[in-house]
């Protein structure tokens, strides 16, 4: 007879096949039996976090960071439901999580049993996909499926919710080789006779430009944007989730676009005549108001792995559905095989255009102030990490300079949550970034409020030796609340205040780590390089920045993309 | 407008609601719903009547095939397709209204299933507007219950929906 194993065992078994080194979780009653198999073998580490919050950013830090899977384990209830923040904030964003939740066992679901929650029901519109496991036979294909389902196609998390009598069954070990859904199948190749179209309305643009998302990035397409880019010499912005996909610091790329993106980027993107938008979904916060968009007449290329996010939000006249990178390797290839070539002369005059625009410098500062800037912080940031380090952020101003200010060159560097805008998001996926990066610095830029959404992660830093760098810049306010509060609230600062904000050095020195406290702008630089020099030491910096600084340009809610608040 | 958007999806326990919930998450109308397992027991058949712009609709057969357990989507009304929907009418049947009452239903081809001295319940099946014609034809005060299935629908001729 072949040999059984319990769920349990079997849960582990197949986080072994998927090849998953670590697993960011925090136990309780209804995982008991998956901690204990946990506990006898060592392929699958765990992590243990403070909170399930923490547990899958963590998770999703460490799959924005390196192209896998991120795995957390929650118990039942308040497990759960703590880690939906965790959950929504990767699903917005269209990261790959495999979520494994305890639940009460089968018996006891729907009677109110302690610690039950309708753990599917609650994620249902938070997950790309998600099963309650009933049976102990399904398990193994059930995790199969969901790591499946989590990386393919558009990514996104999926959670598999596990009684607690299923963990302790035990059946026969069979791990699926592959799987095959019928109701489930993908696209990558694009179809190619829409990249002919699209190549015929690349070829006569006259004002073309090349708008990026975060499906460049999650679909490993940095390079062949690049190619595209430089092949063709049109300008090139990155959302705030495509920041990396095209390097930064090349004279094509004009920057961020959008709320809080560059007056050349927005520009551009308002009066270009031919829009090539790849792997975006023209978000809200990109466009601003859709109608005042259509105001200039336009015509878009629009390539996504989503059908659903096509015409979604704006009338687009040439879709391509498929993986960005599949497409554009085509996209590329018949563009090579053609013997026309762009109008030069109707781009040269269109980049000087653009570079009118750009000599408006609109992120300038007062780089001579007495107090701390923010930008200037971000901006030394870039030069003694050399703009190699992996930055994640929380959510407010300090978000945006970093996004404005630390040229990412390359993919996957940049960690933010721009989809649900998560405080506390970036001290948790600094960790999960981390543990994908071992020896790489990792900073983790946030702000004095959102920073205390998940300190206490700091315990957890401690645990495994994470040498994370926080550069807090501190504005004593909910400086982004503060900012609308200015200029559509008439000043009145309504609960955005600080107060009574903890020693940040005493408390960082408190769980066995470097604490710094900066308030001159001379000491920004060599207080960055000794911190960097701590290369086995979590260093908190309490930068003591500029209280009323706000992030310019902007675009007012409502108001179109050319309609910006500048410095 | 009105669409009829008919799905193929596997017949597993939470299907249903997440197709509920897509239409109440993404604030889509929904008219009516219906589903039961088709003639391969893995798969269940829904109907779904929506109205909203055609962009909506766009969007909502997009997010309906985005659902993993869905398998085929198909928006009827792009095509030549038939729509039945079916009624149970309990109606209060006393004196002359019993004869009026038989006669309306002969009228509309329904069937009386149930009768006691002082009621008559009539099966009855058509589209939409022809179960709303009966209601409007028989005396209000005389309905006593009334409860409908949902438009179901199938493509004319050769349109099929199957796996
Ligand atoms: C969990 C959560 N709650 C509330 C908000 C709304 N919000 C957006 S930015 C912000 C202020 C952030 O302040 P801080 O972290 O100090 O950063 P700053 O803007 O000052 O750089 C708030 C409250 C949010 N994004 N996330």
């Amino acid at each position: 007879m072949e040999t059984e194993l319990t769920g349990a065992e079997i849960t582990v078994r197949c986080l072994q096949k998927e090849g998953v080194d670590y697993i960011f979780g925090y136990p309780g009653g209804a995982v008991l039996f998956i901690y204990d198999e946990l506990f006898k073998q060592d392929k699958v580490r765990h992590v243990l976090v403070r909170h399930e919050q923490a547990a899958v950013h963590a998770a999703d830090g460490y799959a924005r960071s390196s192209n896998k899977v991120g795995v957390a384990l929650v118990t039942s209830g308040p497990g759960v439901t703590n880690a939906v923040t965790g959950i929504a904030t990767a699903y917005m964003d269209s990261i790959p999580l495999v979520v494994i939740s305890g639940q009460v066992p089968t018996h006891a679901i729907g009677l109110d049993a302690f610690q039950e929650v309708d753990t599917v029901g609650i994620t249902r519109p938070c997950v790309k996909h998600n099963f309650l496991v009933k049976e102990i036979g399904e398990l193994a294909a059930t995790i199969k499926k969901a790591f499946y389902i989590a990386s393919t196609g558009r990514p996104g998390p999926v959670l598999v919710d596990i009684p607690k009598d299923v963990s302790q069954q035990t059946t026969v070990f069979r791990y699926p080789e592959s799987v095959a859904m019928r109701s489930y199948n993908p696209v990558t190749k694009g179809h190619s006779g829409q990249i002919k179209k699209a190549v015929q309305l690349i070829l006569g643009a006259k004002r073309p430009m090349i708008y990026a998302g975060g499906g460049v990035i999650l679909s490993d397409a940095a390079p062949q944007l690049t190619e595209l880019v430089q092949m063709l010499g049109f300008p090139c912005t990155n959302t705030l989730m495509g920041l990396g996909g095209y390097p930064a610091t090349d004279p094509r790329f004009v920057g961020m676009l959008g709320m809080h993106g560059t007056y050349e980027a927005n520009m551009a993107m308002q009066h270009c005549d031919v829009l090539v938008a790849i792997g975006a979904r023209f978000d809200d916060r990109v466009i601003g108001n859709p109608k005042h968009f259509f105001n200039e007449e336009r015509r878009i290329i629009h390539i996504d792995i989503d059908p659903s996010s096509i015409s979604k939000r704006v009338k687009v006249d040439v879709p391509i559905v498929g993986s960005v990178s599949d497409v554009l390797v085509e996209l590329i290839k018949q563009l090579k095989s053609r013997k026309e070539t762009v109008d030069q002369a109707a781009l040269d005059a269109w980049w000087a255009q653009i570079e009118s625009w750009r000599s408006r410098d609109c992120l300038k500062y007062d780089r001579e102030a007495p107090v701390i800037k923010p930008q200037m912080v971000i901006e030394k940031l870039y030069k003694v990490t050399g703009g190699n380090a992996f930055i994640t952020s929380d959510v407010g101003q300090h978000q945006m300079w970093a996004a404005q200010f630390y040229k990412f060159d390359k993919p996957r560097r940049w960690i933010n949550s721009g989809g649900l805008g998560t405080m506390g998001f970036g001290l948790p996926a600094a960790m999960g970034v981390q543990f994908a990066n071992p020896g790489s610095p990792v900073a983790c830029v946030t702000g004095e409020a959102s920073i205390q959404m998940c300190i206490q992660e700091l315990s957890t830093c401690k645990q495994y030796n994470l040498p994370i760098k926080i550069i807090n810049l501190n504005n004593r306010y909910m400086g982004m609340v503060r900012q609308w509060q200015e200029f559509f609230h008439g000043n009145r600062y309504a609960e955005s205040y600080m107060d009574a904000l903890p020693d940040f050095v005493r408390l960082a020195e408190s769980y066995g780590h470097v604490g710094m406290k900066i308030q001159q702008p001379g000491d920004v630089e060599d207080a960055l390089r000794e911190a960097f020099g701590l290369k086995d030491k979590l260093v908190f910096m309490d930068f003591v920045t500029d209280q009323t600084e706000n992030v310019f340009p902007m675009v007012p809610g409502g108001k179109g993309l050319s309609e910006m608040i500048l410095v | 407008m009105r669409h009829i958007i008919s799905l193929l999806m596997e017949n597993e326990a939470g299907a249903l609601s997440r197709v509920a919930g897509l239409f109440s998450s993404r604030a889509y109308n929904i008219e009516s719903l219906t589903v039961a397992p088709t003639e391969d027991p893995t798969l269940s058949r829904m109907t779904v009547v929506t109205t909203g712009s055609d962009d909506v609709v766009e969007q909502i057969t997009k997010q309906l095939n985005k659902l993993i357990e869905v398998v085929k989507v198909v928006d009827l009304s792009e095509g030549d397709h038939i729509e039945r929907e079916m009624m149970l009418i309990k109606l209060r049947a006393v004196g002359e209204d019993r004869q009026e009452i038989k006669r309306m239903a002969d009228i509309f081809r329904g069937r009386i299933i149930d009768v006691t001295d002082k009621s008559y319940t009539i099966e009855l099946t058509g589209t939409g507007s022809k179960l709303d014609a009966f209601l409007d034809g028989v005396n209000r005060s005389a309905i006593l219950e009334t409860v409908r299935t949902g438009a179901s629908g199938i493509g004319r001729g050769e349109r099929i929906l199957k796996v």
